[in-house]
């Protein structure tokens, strides 16, 4: 078993006003796809996100505001999860109610074992 | 409208005796029994809050969705300062998706369905019953949690000083959390042995509540009810389904049932030859009757079972003079055999002293083993003045008498015996 990391970007769509109906319709979907995910114990952790934020670049650590980027790149949430391999990963990304929108994307990045 | 602190608390006082201990046994699920404080005190402020608001707001619609909504934002505060504290074990399948903002809130809401309280309230009780804990600590801490008792009401139930219960439960709390005492309700090996501590925490409950040692009233009858809900909730269970649960439950229901009889219209006591047998509640002897009958399986029998059988014989009775003393006192005997203690070896004397007259009695009394134990209690030297009166010794009938006076908290019980001495000398 690997662990991979699944990284949520656009879907901004959902920034836009939404009724309390809808709002909890996307939580029941969140839950319906992590709820599966931790009844086959493949679920490790996830955290949405807050747009805005700050990045520390270089030596100098020079910190600027950001990332300005357009809604679709922005980082908006990530799961890690365990699977297989990346075809199962891509699997269970499947199931990620971001998909739900047109501009949704999920990257999935394997996470690697640091052999010394 | 709700102007002043009196009102609002005559209103709440019975829904929060009733949703705290709900609440408690459902946040303690989400947090685990080692964190039963952090539970107490959610609730704690829950409450509070809630009298805040309502003081001038009034009560809402749904008082009882109001306090769970508040609760469980509260609830949802604590695990996410806590979700990475080693204090703290979300790590439960059921309970991972707590600590992730995306599922949060409706991961807690899955909690607090109405069939999993029950359950959660089941595991509460079983918890408090750890076999490791003393007796003591288990019922304590079942008063605390399950009946919402404050320390000072579970001092006086005890008779003992308010520092001795609050040591209790904080070495209960140590131990649950130093043995990470699991929050569930016990295999079917084990159900027998450990519904039987939870029996009698529900029936000292129920004590206080039918005969209260400390209070104005005689009756306490949000306690009586409290035990009967919870005795009621392991009737519902198949686990907890036991003969001997049934058993209580129709004790409790035969002597509830007399409970119209026993107070006059200004609260006094009125014994039991005196009582107007036409208040006492049928429904409620048809009911403990119903439990008698579901309590009459498998191969074993317990004490309730027989203090249901002598309750009933008292509850069948159309007339004082109508009692049968004879198998009231064989059903002493018996119960007596399977468990002697000083208290039901005193009941035992009074129906010897029905049967067979006073001089019995006094052998009665003198044969207990643990009469000791006795002489501090008011009911011992009550009856002891009973009996010297029967006998025409007012000289000592009056010493018991009032030595029982100075025993007892119930200043309905101090009246009544009171009049006793006033006819001693009439």
């Amino acid at each position: 078993m690997k662990e991979y990391l699944l990284l949520f970007r656009g879907g901004n769509e959902r920034s836009e006003p939404q009724t309390p109906e809808k709002r909890q319709q996307e939580m029941q979907r969140w839950m319906k796809w992590m709820g599966d995910l931790t009844q086959q114990g493949k679920f490790v952790g996830a955290q949405p996100l807050n747009s805005g934020g700050k990045v520390i670049s270089g030596t100098k650590k020079v910190v600027t505001d950001g990332p300005f980027m357009e809604g679709k790149e922005l980082l908006g949430g990530y799961l890690i999860c365990k699977a297989e391999n990346y075809e199962e990963a891509i699997e269970i990304s499947n199931g990620c109610p971001i998909l739900e929108f047109e501009s949704g994307t999920v990257e999935v990045r394997e996470i690697q074992d640091m052999n010394m | 409208m709700l102007n002043t602190d009196y009102p609002i608390h005559q209103l709440t006082d019975h829904l929060f005796r009733n949703e705290s201990k709900k609440m408690i046994a459902v946040l303690t699920r989400i947090f685990g029994l080692e964190n039963a404080t952090t539970a107490e005190d959610v609730v704690q402020e829950t409450l509070l809050q809630a009298l805040n608001v309502w003081k001038f707001k009034g009560i809402p619609e749904n008082p009882v969705a109001w306090l769970y909504r508040v609760a469980k934002n509260k609830a949802i505060d604590v695990i996410r300062k806590n979700k990475y504290s080693s204090a703290f074990d979300f790590s439960d399948q059921e309970k991972q998706l707590l600590t992730s903002e995306y599922t949060i809130a409706i991961a807690i809401d899955h909690f607090w369905q109405e069939d999993s309280i029950k359950d959660d309230l089941l595991r509460m009780m079983f918890a408090c019953c750890h076999p490791d804990l003393s007796p003591e600590n288990q019922i304590t801490f079942i008063l605390k949690i399950l009946c919402s008792f404050s320390t000072a009401e579970i001092a006086k139930t005890f008779l003992c000083p308010e520092d001795t219960i609050s040591k209790r439960l904080y070495r209960t709390k140590t131990f649950f959390r130093e043995n990470k005492v699991q929050f569930e309700i016990p295999s079917v090996a084990e159900i027998k042995k450990r519904t039987g501590v939870v029996l009698n925490a529900i029936y000292l409950l129920f004590n206080e509540g039918y005969n209260s040692t400390h209070n104005e009233e005689l009756v306490r009858k949000d306690l009586v009810e409290e035990a009967l809900q919870l005795g009621k909730w392991l009737t519902e269970h198949p686990h907890t389904r036991l003969p001997e649960v049934f058993a209580l439950m129709a004790l409790m229901c035969f002597h509830t049932a007399r409970n119209d009889g026993r107070l006059s219209p200004e609260g006094e006591i009125i014994l039991l030859p005196m009582q107007d047998r036409t208040k006492w509640n049928t429904a409620l002897i048809a009911e403990g009757n119903d439990y008698m009958n579901r309590a009459a399986t498998g191969n074993e029998i317990s004490a309730y079972h027989f203090e249901a059988a002598i309750a009933y014989e008292h509850c069948i009775a159309q007339t004082f003079n109508d009692t049968n003393w004879n198998r009231i006192l064989e059903l002493y005997e018996w119960l007596c055999r399977l468990s002697s203690s000083p208290i039901s070896e005193l009941n035992k004397a009074v129906a010897v002293m029905q049967v067979k007259g006073p001089e019995q009695a006094f052998a009665a009394l003198e044969a207990i083993k643990d009469r000791k134990a006795l002489e501090s209690f008011y009911l011992y030297n009550g009856l002891l003045g009973e009996l010297y009166f029967r006998l025409g010794n007012t000289e000592k009938a009056k010493h018991y008498l009032e030595l029982s006076i100075t025993q007892t908290r119930s200043e309905k019980e101090k009246k009544l015996l009171r009049q006793k001495i006033n006819v001693l000398y009439n």
